[in-house]
């Protein structure tokens, strides 16, 4: 589920219209000077002790000094443009087998101290509702390791010239090919995060994830009718250097109705696309409702992943942790444990990776101190496995957690977030044209749209930014007023056909939201272009007042 | 965390104003000490303290704005945000957008603070969650829930004399109760400002009972049926739409207040007469800070909806000369007008319907309609001659609240509500609506 708290910060943070265009928002020197890592050990240590000496069994510690930027442009105006800053200290501990929590921006040896005596209290008042204790799977300590987010150019050395510059020629590009109004952002995050726990595990990481997402809106006034057309872009784990696309990342969409964009991004390209398509859609046809074939783009299947198996395949919604707000699953652990549950059809392989390139879910650990990497979720169609934490892996009877735990802030509780989830290619080599010469009655879905799914990832309804009808194997017009809906099994089950290795490319999603208090974390999700026979489509076309 | 009195923050502020050279300087400084407490298949999952204090400096040069955020508060860190402001402002370009800080406002102070909230403790926080456990296992039910509290304060200041200081808490419970087996689920939610009307016992019944009466929902058709919504059911749906109530958007064309061949909907009917709708900061059940924090402004009570009409939009400072319009604080608060009804009562007067208690996932799906779609869940019951007469599957709607709130049958009692996804703090009755469209079945309990 996507929420907007990054936005809400922005509200908060950007009272005014601000409109620096020269020099980096913060002087890059203090931003390229992160806190002395002796310093956060010590920290560290302060907090452990104190704990263990109040009575813990277990103890994690995380600092963080998070730096977001976020541009906001209209039309041909820089809007805003925010830098928040926010440090401070996480204590997580294990006391009376319950947990306790207690955080603070305050960073000196007795305030961590402080707030390690009070997570303690907090837990041993909790355990007096305590069935069975917290246990942790086990995990070995890795000692004092550091891990960054691999990339060629410092978002935060660029200066925001360059940045407006981009976002304001996206919109001139978009104005110009027919959008009446245009909108883009740009978001960049860094988290320096340094974590450390009582198993001996000292962790420094710094980490990297941009997104420029716009918007172009057409509006007929005679009609009074307006269309828009947001962005095909996904966000990123990597440097600025995400904005340098070349040929070899421009991907032509099938029938060359568009253009797509894997490993880097031309938002302006992009744009002008949108403002000629926003246009287009005011006049495109209305969908006759029915059953389609459909043939799914990669920037639009990436949700339908996140939605219908990442959240599906959490561990936490299916052990009942997520009951009171996301829900739970209906991938149950007897489906799991009868090894032949049939999630999908037989093309079907999804699996979890925390390690993929350029993934907005890529770090080096978790925020238990686990070691990322990859594993299946859904092997040739059955539900083989599930995402999870350390306490959660110990519920089920699995000797390791998979590295799924993670925290927004310094000051909020790590839980369970999805990693990246994702769709492998088909190992027949297929074509988005090829594949949409063997439809005969279907739609081409691109981008990704209003999305809507039950609270145990069951019924979906789930909308695009493109539609193309497709008939007898040929695309022939613009549709609009489109939205899909199926439940989980049946959609996958559907499944008949997906493109390539050189199909496959990734989505992403900035803003997940789940648990309570809510927290956002951002996640990709990796697919060929893939076809689902027999699908039910709507018109969602309505007239008020 | 130190929680900063009227005095520091102004002592802060007057610091702050004095380090500039800039000719226009904002600062707000919020804080606040929220605890929480996490429960699942009945026992405590997590708990916390989360506390934290922020400052934001903006600035100008002429029409050049700079803007930084900190949360550290020794001197070095305060002259650091002061100058990573001024040096953003004195890089930047003309806005022409720019308006200038507000000079003086009238801030009538709201009754947002409750010692007995600022008081709650972890022993407290437990209690609730034993509440909620201990009653469900006796009933054989499983339990999660969520039970937050919080205490801040907020200051505001610029170089023009505006100050404002105000403290406020607020606590957000809610509970969904299982079936061990699964085929049952009942939830409630409560949100007050003043823990003296909290009560965790009668809450955690409600979603107790609704977790027991609905085992072995039938299978309805999809189709168009009247509806019973409660308060939270419609809490989604409705801050969706009033989050489209900008005058710019309905002024240029994309918005579903925008008028065919150019100009807004002010003043048109757009919904069924009995709907009135308006903000009030001082509201006593859902008082709110008396200014808008963005634009210092301060707030005043205003009609949204009256009699059915769109009596008022949303002007930015900038949109509102540009018009010709009086710009006020954006509301806080959504306040919409009911009766005594109890939802017993709307159910009593119902000959075929359906009770919902709660929507999820709600999401636009073309801002042209405010056609929205989303789910039911955690309670839903087919009403036959006045009586509820079983269980019912959920289903997915796709309807626009304009269609809603023109379809109303019966209005209840208002309850409040508050949420993540929206801005606004809401008292909005239960409805009865007809013709509500449901467009599939949810097999999800």
């Amino acid at each position: 589920m996507e929420r907007r708290s990054f936005l809400k910060v922005g509200a908060v943070a950007g009272g005014s219209l601000l409109v620096p265009v020269f020099g980096n928002a913060i002087a890059a020197e203090e931003l390229l000077n992160p806190m002395a890592v002796q310093f956060k050990k010590s920290l560290a240590d302060a907090a452990m002790n104190a704990a263990t000496k109040a009575g813990a069994s277990y103890c994690d510690v995380r600092i963080g000094r998070y730096l977001n930027q976020f541009i906001t442009t209209r039309d041909l105006n820089v809007e805003n443009i925010v830098n928040t800053e926010s440090s401070g200290v996480g204590v997580r501990v294990i006391a009376g087998g319950a947990y306790g929590f207690c955080s603070t921006n305050v960073m000196t040896l007795d305030s961590v101290a402080d707030a390690a005596r009070q997570a303690v209290a907090i837990a041993k008042a909790n355990a007096k509702l305590q069935t069975e204790p917290v246990v942790l799977a086990p995990v070995k300590g890795v000692g004092e390791v550091a891990w960054a987010t691999p990339f060629k150019k410092d978002w935060r050395a660029v200066p925001i010239k360059d940045k407006a510059d981009m976002l304001l020629a996206a919109n001139k590009a978009g104005l110009d090919a027919g959008a009446s109004f245009m909108a883009a952002n740009l978001f960049q995050v860094n988290q320096q995060k340094y974590f450390a726990s009582t198993d001996g595990s000292y962790i420094d990481q710094d980490i990297h994830r941009l997104w420029s997402p716009f918007t172009a809106t057409a509006v007929d006034k005679t009609s009074g009718k307006f269309r828009t057309r947001d962005g095909l872009s996904s966000p990123a784990s990597m440097g600025f250097e995400f904005f340098d696309c070349k040929a070899e990342n421009r991907v032509k969409a099938a029938g060359g109705v568009t253009t797509l964009y894997k490993g880097a991004y031309d938002l302006i390209e992009d744009a002008r696309a949108a403002g000629r398509q926003a246009r287009e859609k005011l006049t495109a046809k209305t969908v006759d409702p029915g059953k389609y074939d459909l043939v799914l783009s990669p920037e639009h299947l990436f949700l339908t992943i996140h939605e219908s198996v990442g959240h599906a395949t959490e561990l936490d919604r299916v052990l009942g942790y997520e009951a009171n707000y996301a829900g739970t699953s209906f991938a149950t652990l007897d489906k799991w444990k009868s090894k032949n549950f049939k999630y999908g059809s037989e093309l079907v392989n999804i699996v979890a990776d925390k390690t993929t390139p350029g993934s907005l879910g890529l770090v080096g650990y978790d925020d238990e101190g686990v070691a990322s990497k990859r594993w299946d979720l859904i092997r040739n169609g059955i539900l083989v496995n599930y995402q999870a934490t350390r306490d959660q892996a110990a519920i089920i009877g699995e000797k390791e957690s998979q590295g799924c735990s993670y925290a927004d802030s310094w000051s909020s509780v790590q839980f369970q977030r999805m990693p990246n989830v994702s769709l492998e290619a088909g190992k027949k080599q297929l074509t988005p044209d090829e594949m949409v010469k063997d439809v005969k009655k279907g739609i081409y879905i691109l981008g990704r749209g209003s999305y809507s799914i039950d609270q145990q990832r069951y019924n979906f309804q789930f909308g695009g930014q493109l539609y193309f009808e497709i008939k007898n194997g040929k695309i022939v017009n613009q549709l609009e007023d489109v939205a899909y809906q199926s439940n989980t099994q049946e959609f996958w089950n559907a499944c008949t056909a997906l493109c390539d290795e050189r199909d496959w490319r990734m989505g992403g999603s900035f803003f997940d939201g789940k648990g309570q208090p809510s927290q956002v974390s951002a996640v990709s999700h990796g697919s060929p272009t893939t076809r689902f026979n027999g699908i039910n489509v709507i018109n969602t076309a309505r007239k008020i007042g | 965390m130190k929680f900063l009195s009227q005095e520091e923050t102004k002592r802060i502020s007057d610091k702050l104003l004095a380090l500039t050279k800039a000719d226009q300087c904002e600062i707000t400084i919020n804080g606040s000490r929220k605890g929480n407490i996490r429960y699942a298949r009945n026992a405590v999952s997590t708990a916390g303290l989360i506390e934290d204090t922020q400052l934001v400096v903006s600035v100008a040069f002429g029409k050049k704005q700079g803007t930084a955020s900190v949360n550290e508060f020794d001197d070095k860190s305060l002259e650091k945000a002061v100058r990573r402001a001024e040096d953003l402002a004195r890089l930047a370009p003309e806005n022409p957008e720019f308006m200038p800080t507000p000079t003086k406002q009238e801030y009538k102070a709201s009754q947002t603070f409750f010692q007995k909230t600022a008081d709650i403790d972890p022993e407290f926080r437990a209690q609730v969650a034993a509440y909620s456990i201990e009653n469900s296992r006796k009933n054989k039910l499983v339990a999660a829930g969520f039970f937050t509290d919080g205490a801040q304060f907020t200051s505001i200041a610029n170089s023009n004399g505006v100050f404002g200081y105000q403290t406020d808490t607020g606590l957000d419970f809610t509970l969904t109760v299982r079936t061990e087996d699964g085929r049952g689920s009942g939830w409630v939610k409560r949100s007050v400002g003043d823990a003296s009307k909290f009560d965790a016992r009668a809450a955690s019944d409600v979603a107790i009972e609704k977790a027991l009466r609905s085992v072995d929902a039938k299978a309805l058709e999809p189709g168009r049926y009247t509806v019973i919504l409660e308060p939270a059911a419609t809490s989604d749906v409705l801050a969706y739409m009033f989050n489209s109530f900008d005058a710019r958007s309905a002024d240029e064309g994309r918005s579903f207040l925008s008028k065919k061949g150019g100009g807004n909907r002010m003043g048109e009917k757009l919904f069924d007469e009995q709907v009135n709708v308006w903000a009030d900061p001082w509201d006593k059940d859902v008082a709110v800070l008396p200014w808008d924090t963005g634009s210092m402004l301060a707030r005043e009570r205003q009609d949204i909806i009256k009699n059915g009409r769109i009596a008022n939009l949303d002007y930015s400072q900038y949109w509102a000369k540009k018009q010709g319009k009086r710009a006020i604080g954006t509301p806080g608060n959504i306040i919409m007008a009911g009766t005594n009804k109890s939802t017993e009562e709307l159910i009593a007067n119902t000959k075929k319907g359906i009770l919902v208690t709660r929507t999820w996932y709600i999401r636009m799906v073309d801002p042209q309609s405010v056609l929205l779609t989303g789910l039911t869940r955690d309670g839903t019951f087919y009403i036959e001659n006045g009586k509820i007469k079983h269980p019912i599957k959920n289903f997915r709607f796709n309807e626009s609240p304009v269609s809603m709130l023109n379809n109303i049958d019966e209005i209840g009692k208002p309850e409040i509500l508050s949420g993540d996804e929206w801005q606004y703090q809401l008292l909005i009755p239960a409805m009865k609506v007809r013709d509500f469209n449901f467009t599939s079945l949810s097999d999800a309990v």
